[in-house]
């Protein structure tokens, strides 16, 4: 355990060495809110019938999508990805710790931090100019920040998940190309889920995508409570647990049936 | 010299295109994905519509036109002047020094480094949306409303293609690329999907006068929808409005010469 901690921290370490790139994202950012904001608002202005949420939450909503872009916008492992094409990937076999929690910890770390330096300025800014609401209680703040936990571990698995498929490099990539695309439109990122007609959101209900950020949000504003929300965190932690194992799965898969050339 | 030019480019797209279809499986995947991406994202817009029926008094139909404009014309502009985006690593790794060296201009070069195939994916998407909007709109497809419509999209891809030189130039002073400067391509496209009237003036104001967006889709789609226009443009005015986009794409090179002669190598 100590091993994966101690990479945990040098990845944070290293990371927290690009400020301007973070400013820049930050930045960036704010930009496409404001843009967001505008657009909604003119919605919010015809005179449209029932809307499941009202303009303050979507406009909250939206800024906290904003600020935690980073648990829906991601692809593999570069360096990784690296490593599998080059062949290097076999001195990672050799060190004496467990691959996937390797993986695991390297995906974490490079997510958590980028995240944390985005989430907070962009929430600051949104909070005091912008008009994204505090949560109602300390009770939502509280079980919003478990749930957004939960949904970077499940980016975290879903990036492993993802660098590990590259074992079966065209296939691999196939899916690494298909699948942002998924998770741009079935998290919430693209639309505040609630917005879309009801019959799409019992699909997407069933996904894993929206784990990773419409439910933390709608949690921190109490559109979700009591059993809904409990069956929110439940259906959180399942689909962890789902791409956790599965990607350990296919890593020993992959791993029994590598073969790597050179010496 | 014009023709060998030429000769020179089609050269540059040959090797380009080839190296692109080495991998086709991979290259079908990225198209695809492309395809979606942008498929999925107009979806979306479309479940929001249903839930407002309109913005701003537009409907998902009129969106369609602005969308589609707006959408194929960055497709080209990713497509064609790839080679300016991929132009930090050049500065960075000091291979601009090789450029300078041949006999062509510097801007010729770059243009040439990549013709990025993949894109045909959201070219082919805004396509789709473009005739799906334009037949529910029934709308009358004269000679001349074609004319504009092609002079539109040219005047968009020239405008995107000057941002990517823009962005591009800058790196003469950065050395990195700033991903600040996505606002306006990326921010652009995204912002200019919608019909400009629903901003704020502010925001209007950058995309019609400093970053003339509005120039290339709102404005010439008034046009072709016969529609009477909110900000006061005459019929003239918006059919000459898409060159703006084009004097924009040569301002954007001038400040890439300006660029070029400020330029001192990275080294090796």
């Amino acid at each position: 355990m100590r091993a994966y901690l101690a990479i945990l921290s040098s990845r944070i370490r290293t990371l927290l060495q690009y400020r301007a790139a973070a400013i820049a994202g930050v930045a960036t950012q704010l930009f496409f809110g404001i843009v967001r904001m505008m657009i909604f608002d003119a919605f919010y202005r015809s005179p449209a019938s029932a809307v499941p949420m009202t303009h303050e939450q979507t406009i909250t909503y939206i800024w906290l999508g904003q600020g935690m872009i980073l648990l829906a916008l991601f692809g593999v492992d570069k360096d990784i990805a690296e490593m599998i094409r080059s062949g290097s990937v076999a001195y990672e076999l050799t060190r004496p710790l467990d691959l996937y929690s390797l993986w695991f910890a390297r995906a974490l770390s490079g997510r958590a931090t980028p995240l944390v330096m985005r989430a907070l300025p962009i929430f600051s800014v949104a909070l005091l100019f912008l008009g994204l609401q505090p949560p109602p209680t300390i009770a939502n703040a509280v079980v919003f920040l478990v749930a957004a936990v939960g949904a970077l571990l499940l980016a975290s698995a879903i990036i492993v998940l993802l660098t590990v498929l590259l074992l079966w490099t065209i296939s691999g990539e196939g899916i690494n190309r298909l699948v942002p695309a998924l998770i741009f439109f079935c998290s919430g990122i693209a639309i505040p889920l609630p917005l879309f007609p009801e019959w799409l959101q019992s699909a997407i209900a069933v996904l894993p995508f929206r784990a990773l950020m419409d439910t933390p949000f709608r949690l921190y504003m109490g559109h979700l409570s009591g059993a809904a929300a409990l069956s929110a965190l439940v259906h959180q932690w399942t689909w962890i647990i789902v791409v956790v194992l599965a990607g350990r799965m296919i890593l020993a898969r992959g791993l029994r049936r590598l073969v790597v050339q050179g010496g | 010299m014009k023709r060998d030019s030429l000769h020179l480019y089609l050269r540059y797209l040959d090797i380009s295109l080839r190296s692109q279809m080495q991998y086709r499986t991979s290259f079908a995947f990225q198209a695809l994905g492309h395809f979606l991406v942008t498929f999925l994202e107009f979806l979306a817009i479309a479940a929001v519509f249903q839930r407002f029926g309109q913005i701003n008094g537009w409907t998902l139909e009129q969106m369609g036109l602005f969308y589609g404009i707006i959408s194929v014309a960055f497709a080209i502009a990713e497509a064609v002047p790839r080679g300016f985006d991929v132009f930090p690593t050049l500065i960075r790794n000091g291979d601009f020094d090789r450029i300078l060296l041949r006999p062509r201009s510097e801007a010729f070069q770059i243009l040439g480094q990549q013709f990025q195939l993949m894109r045909i994916g959201r070219f082919t998407q805004g396509l789709v949306v473009l005739i799906w909007a334009s037949q529910r709109l029934e709308v009358d497809w004269l000679p001349t409303n074609i004319v504009l419509l092609v002079f539109a999209i040219l005047g968009g891809a020239c405008l995107f293609s000057g941002l990517f030189v823009l962005q591009a130039a800058l790196c003469f002073w950065t050395t990195e690329s700033l991903e600040i400067v996505n606002c306006t391509t990326y921010g652009g496209v995204e912002a200019a999907q919608f019909p400009i009237t629903i901003y704020r003036s502010w925001f209007r104001a950058i995309f019609t006068f400093l970053i003339p967006l509005a120039t290339i889709n709102y404005f010439p789609a008034h046009a072709i929808l016969g529609l009477p226009e909110a900000l006061g443009s005459t019929r003239f005015m918006q059919w000459i409005s898409p060159a703006a986009g084009v004097i924009f794409l040569f301002a954007s090179l001038r400040v890439w010469r300006i660029g070029v002669r400020h330029y001192t190598s990275t080294g090796s």
